[in-house]
């Protein structure tokens, strides 16, 4: 039977097992509204902006594993994707977005919502493809799956003018495989590269590892810990590697970089190996490059060959899918103890308790996240939006599975926090997922809690509520002599009425007894719930390495001699 | 592994899928990460539905292998190798428009022939003259013609190749790419 193009996506669709999508019709993208209506497998999400779409997509994706799939029209609808897709790009999740473009005819011509947005998108995907003839719909869609997914995931684009979609008919031929010549995808690596990287592991009497996002996309965690255990080696995250080892694993140090535990930076400083696994030695994690690691040798294995001396030049780079990788690297490392260096680690940890919370009267932020994680008891998910409220999740909320802190790294997309959350609640339907917010990133995408509500995502909003942009005034109060411009609002609204407003429940919290309390209430209550933490409003983050600067340079918390 | 800081030009070559966009990926790689291309030629390879790019970009070492792992990262190109210390043959192709007068005609027809150049167009006060080799070449050429008076110029870039029987692209996914030499 011959097919519309627009009943070859939803075709394609159910054959990469899509059950959800994320999306908001418009003119050129009708044709697909009008069969999606008629195929009932595929669950379309509407959101109330389509950078939720992307974004809620995103969270899908990292709670799931799965490709998350986003729609929009042409034009307004596409542009407003860019955000969400630029994130995921950064952080290298597979996506896929599907805009409608207007008709061929028109292409070139400045026609009403013709954006160039194959143009747009082109170094914020991993790729992206104008479908100009019906012909080559699935092969497209085929394909935009197998890139997002494979290697370095990423978002894949679909452009698809709007008479490709309901024009010509055609025969659906699902390909077998794809028609993209130049892409390989690395498995195993090479055995003098695993062999460079094991002796090195050997030498080492202070080697730590290094683990980053793509410790979970490679399922490669189950692994590393095994051979951070054979060779005791202690393991710090990167943001995005947090839950790739369990909190509570003895060899786990936490996060370092810029506002990473003292001692995780410490122990960097000291380190004779560094051994990067699945992660790009991004700025915020080295600070200054040239004083990063100052005494220590690199092991870095990425699937993206690129990543390898980008910006830390290696001794011994390893190219190919990090699961593959440890398969083959575990065998050759040395069982080891290093107890000095271990024992070393336990005394800066001592010395620099950068993890404690300290004691006081005021509803302390790092107090609220310490006690919703201990309620939940690291476990569900916890998505964050960016800025400190995103950075004391990182620090004290704890986690016991994979893939269950999601956050945007790379980018640091504020307003991230509500529909990422959304899209992992549809992917984990089971789980309980907190969103711990910002005032200022909520109400970048709080139109969106109305998404939350009708699709019935589970949603706990947890906004540290400190009526500043938080992190902007943490800089300005460090940097630009307490010049607040343009960082405090006067005039946030009263998110517990917003939360009666969209018809659920909303929870004020102000006083550090009532927290437990509410955290509990908003997990027993059905449905969305918003619990506003109206939370001591100048705080800063703590450790702290100012941008371009090295751990010799860090400022810890100054009231730290105080600690419980 | 050693770095090597020095500036210099090197010469890579791409295979690539012959499809719309494909250059402008690829240039929109070089101006997203700050590399710098001194010349860009492309053209059709000896096989049909690739294309064949041949740049030469200025850079250090560690660079020019990053250059190259951007390059072959883009889905659309197939392979990516960088000749610069292969034994390679490198031309490439200029016309220069001077201007011309009765008298000095004959001094610029010496020093074209002394060149090896063609003049592929003659006009009462100009002369189109054609030359082929390498960037030095056209440059030496350049600098004798200038005082004449050079009307407008115009140059191909460089292509290239590797002598003798070797390919420097294997027109598949060969040892000498990029790509399967993680750490270059
Ligand atoms: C879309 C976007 N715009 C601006 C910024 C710059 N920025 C980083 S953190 C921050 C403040 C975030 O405030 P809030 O969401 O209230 O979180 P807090 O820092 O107070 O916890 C800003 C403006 C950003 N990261 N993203």
């Amino acid at each position: 039977m011959e097919l519309t193009g627009a009943e070859i996506v939803c075709e394609s669709l159910l054959k990469e097992g899509v059950d959800v999508v994320f999306g908001l019709p418009g003119g050129a993208v009708l044709p697909l509204y009008g069969a999606l209506s008629t195929y009932p497998a595929i669950r379309h999400i509407l959101v109330r902006h389509e950078q939720a779409a992307a974004m809620a997509a995103d969270g899908f994706s990292r709670a799931t594993g799965r490709v998350g799939v986003c729609l929009a029209t042409s034009g307004p609808g596409a542009t407003n994707l860019v955000t969400g897709i630029a994130a995921a790009q950064m952080d290298s999740v597979p996506m896929v977005a599907i805009t409608g473009q207007v008709a061929r005819p028109y292409i070139g011509t400045d026609a009403f919502q013709e954006t160039d947005v194959t143009g747009v998108t082109l170094p914020i995907t991993k790729h992206n493809i104008l479908v100009m003839n019906v012909k080559d719909v699935a092969q497209a869609i085929h394909d935009a799956f197998y890139i997002a997914s494979s290697g370095r995931p990423g978002p894949v684009l679909v452009d698809i003018p709007r008479d490709v979609l309901l024009g010509e008919k055609t025969e659906f031929i699902w390909p077998e495989t794809d028609k993209l010549p130049g892409y390989r995808v690395p498995s195993a690596a090479p055995k003098a590269q695993v062999d460079a990287a094991a002796a090195l592991i050997n030498k080492s009497e202070r080697p730590i590892i290094m683990a980053g996002h793509g410790v979970l996309i490679s399922h490669a965690y189950g692994l590393m810990t095994e051979m951070a255990e054979k060779a005791q080696i202690p393991v710090i995250t990167t943001l995005l590697g947090i839950s790739s080892i369990a909190s509570d694993h003895e060899l786990n140090l936490g996060m370092s970089g810029m506002h990473g535990m003292a001692y995780a930076n410490l122990a960097i400083d000291e380190a004779d190996l560094i051994i990067g696994l699945g992660m790009r030695f991004d700025d915020r994690v080295t600070g200054r490059i040239s004083a990063f690691a100052p005494n220590a040798k690199f092991v870095h294995v990425d699937i993206d060959a690129s990543e390898i001396d980008k910006n830390i030049q290696t001794d011994a780079g390893v190219v190919g899918d990090l699961k593959a990788v440890l398969e083959q690297l575990l065998p050759k490392v040395d069982a080891n103890v290093h107890i000095d260096w271990l024992r070393h680690i336990e005394e800066l940890k001592a010395q620099h308790p950068s993890h404690i919370v300290r004691k006081s009267d005021e509803l302390l932020p790092q107090f609220v996240l310490q006690r919703l994680t201990e309620v939940t008891q690291g476990r569900g998910i916890v998505v964050t939006g960016v800025g400190q409220h995103q950075m004391w999740a990182a620090q004290h909320c704890t986690f016991k599975e994979p893939n269950t802190f999601i956050t945007s790294g790379g980018l640091g997309t504020m307003g991230f926090e509500v529909p990422a959350a959304l899209g992992a609640q549809v992917g984990r339907p089971d789980t309980v997922v907190w969103s711990v917010c910002g005032d200022g990133g909520f109400q970048m995408t709080m139109c969106d809690i109305a998404t939350a509500v009708e699709s019935g995502a589970d949603v706990k909003f947890a906004i540290l509520n400190n009526t500043n942009l938080g992190m902007v005034h943490q800089l300005q109060d460090v940097f630009f002599e307490q010049d607040y411009m343009a960082s405090e609002f006067s005039a946030n609204p009263d998110f517990v009425k917003i939360a009666e407003a969209y018809g659920i429940r909303g929870i004020r919290v102000t006083k550090q007894e009532e927290v437990v309390d509410a955290v509990q209430q908003a997990m027993e209550t059905a449905g969305p719930v918003i619990v506003d933490f109206m939370v001591k409003q100048d705080e800063i983050v703590f450790p702290f390495i100012p941008s371009g600067q090295s751990v010799k340079e860090m400022l810890e918390e100054p009231a730290h001699n105080e600690t419980s | 592994m050693s770095q090597q800081n020095e500036t210099e030009q090197h010469t890579l070559i791409a295979l690539v899928e012959d499809k719309p966009g494909v250059l402008n990926r690829v240039a929109s790689m070089f101006r997203r990460r700050g590399f710098n291309i001194v010349s860009l030629a492309v053209g059709n390879s000896e096989q049909a539905g690739l294309s064949r790019m041949t740049f030469v970009v200025n850079g250090d070492d560690r660079t020019v292998s990053q250059v190259a792992k951007q390059l072959d990262k883009l889905i659309d190109v197939l392979e990516v190798a960088d000749i610069t210390e292969a034994r390679i043959v490198a031309r490439e192709l200029a016309m220069i428009k001077v201007k011309t007068t009765s008298t000095n005609r004959g001094e610029i027809i010496q020093i074209v022939n002394l060149f090896r150049a063609n003049i592929i167009d003659v006009g009462r006060e100009s002369m189109v003259i054609e030359i082929t080799g390498e960037g030095d070449k056209i440059n030496a050429l350049y600098d004798l013609l200038a005082p004449f008076g050079i009307i407008e110029m115009s140059r191909s870039g460089i292509v290239a190749m590797e002598r003798g029987e070797a390919k420097g692209l294997t027109n598949g996914h060969g040892a000498n790419s990029a790509k399967s030499n993680g750490t270059s």
